[in-house]
């Protein structure tokens, strides 16, 4: 059994953190603003949309995987790039599957404070935009619960990142991959530690981010 | 030349008519209340007046300015000189400072300025102590109140409130009255109340407008309204013989 805490293990937690946060940070970017407008904005074909998102919140890592594995194959539009098995598509496979849990969760978030405070930034003399933001700022709570599911989907998921990053040694190996490949191997001791690991990093990052908003907002 | 002049204003939603062919002039400084029975339009017209919303049909001046089709760069300038205190005042997380600071921020004013317009405003409405509390630990008559003093810092042209004493118990009407009359008089502010309450009407408006059914029946002073007023309807209003 290898040692819990040799260099191929840091490379691994590495290269997981700096994909599912490079993920998560781009998702987020996406999100927030599309997410603002569905919670404020009342517009034709608003609730098709909304169903989608909704829809696309449960879908399946695996076939997220398959989308954008067939897009960047070979044969697939983006084959030319030869993204394939590496940390980049790995990053675009989560995004795929963070962006509608945020944007579902955030326009939920922002409707219910909208609700109740738009009015009154708006008496207050807020400008669209203006209300937009402060009724974001608002949110801020359930924003941060958003971000914080979809980092927990996309942190702890396999069937995506091993259908479009292959489990390469030292190269898209990850937690959640090595978990399976570990278990595969029979040796469930060492999957199990590496599904402690990940765990931690995961309180680590929700304690981290819930402090900031209570330090920054209180 | 009057505050607001409102020619042949009708407001309809989805195919509701909620105002029809309104007529109205509001002069400025002078305190207003706007009475009639649930669904006569009385909050709909208020926030036209507060270009929270735009109309239908007709014209709107405010100032003399044409309004009833401008767009928002044109309206945000005009409604920061107003405010609106609603029934249930909401309240944004943070302290009561914070939430006095929105407006004020919102209009660019410096920290100094924004410190010692709190200070004044809290103290005119006697909670210069509740400056650092957390506004969701604030009760219901502090909530108005503070409501009220928030409008205050903005300094406005036109004060409208809605119903802004509807869920208090009547010490905190008594505080809540008491203040809207002091900021009219002090501050030469147009006053525009709407209310359910006939006895508040009377005590804080100079001029009673009367709607029913999307319709102003009657405008004239609280003494003509409540003692000899013209229209059948109003009187019955006034009178609590009116069926609806």
């Amino acid at each position: 059994m290898t040692s819990l805490f040799d260099k191929a293990l840091f490379e691994i937690i590495l290269l997981s953190l700096t994909v599912s946060i490079s993920a998560i940070l781009i998702s987020t970017l996406i999100s927030l603003p599309i997410g603002t407008i569905l919670g404020i904005k009342e517009f034709h074909g608003k609730k098709i949309i909304m169903r989608l998102i909704y829809t696309l919140m449960s879908l399946p890592p695996v076939l997220a995987g398959l989308i954008i594995y067939l897009i960047f194959s070979n044969s697939g539009p983006l084959g030319v790039i030869r993204w394939l098995y590496t940390p980049q598509v790995m990053v675009i496979a989560q995004i795929l599957l963070a962006t509608p849990i945020i944007i579902g969760l955030a326009s939920a978030a922002v409707a219910a404070k909208a609700k109740r405070v738009q009015n009154t930034l708006t008496t207050l003399g807020a400008s669209p935009r203006q209300s937009a933001w402060l009724v974001l700022r608002e949110a801020r709570g359930g924003i941060i619960a958003a971000v914080l599911t979809a980092f927990g989907r996309i942190f702890g998921e396999v069937g995506a990142v091993m259908l479009v990053g292959g489990n390469i040694r030292h190269s898209t190996r990850v937690l959640t991959t090595s978990i399976m490949l570990e278990t595969r191997q029979g040796n469930f001791d060492m999957a199990i530690a590496l599904g402690i690991v990940l765990l931690v990093i995961s309180f680590c990052i929700s304690s981290f981010i819930l402090r900031l908003d209570k330090e920054k907002f209180k | 030349m009057p505050l607001f002049k409102l020619e042949n204003i009708s407001k309809i939603y989805a195919n509701n008519t909620v105002l029809k062919n309104i007529d109205l002039t509001i002069e400025s400084g002078i305190s207003y209340a706007i009475i009639g029975p649930s669904g006569a339009g009385k909050s709909t017209l208020l926030r036209l007046m507060n270009l929270l919303e735009l109309p239908s049909f007709g014209n709107l001046y405010y100032n003399d300015q044409s309004v009833a089709n401008a767009n928002e760069s044109v309206l945000l300038p005009l409604r920061r000189q107003m405010t609106m205190v609603i029934q249930n005042s909401q309240m944004l997380a943070g302290t009561v400072e914070d939430n006095m600071k929105i407006g004020l921020k919102l209009r660019g004013l410096p920290n100094s300025i924004i410190q010692e317009k709190i200070k004044q405003a809290l103290a005119f409405v006697g909670l210069k102590n509740l400056v650092n509390r957390k506004a969701n630990t604030l009760s219901g008559g502090e909530i108005q109140r503070i409501a009220l003093a928030r409008a205050i810092t903005l300094e406005p042209k036109v004060l409208f409130l809605d119903e802004p004493t509807a869920n208090l118990d009547p010490q905190n009407v008594a505080m809540v009255e008491s203040l809207i009359s002091d900021i009219q008089k002090q501050f030469s502010t147009t006053v525009i109340i709407v209310t359910h309450n006939l006895f508040q009407a009377k005590r804080i408006a100079e001029e009673v407008i009367f709607m029913h059914q999307g319709k102003i029946i009657e405008k004239a002073s609280a003494k003509t309204i409540f003692n000899d007023p013209a229209e059948n309807l109003t009187k019955q209003f006034v009178h609590g013989t009116m069926i609806y």
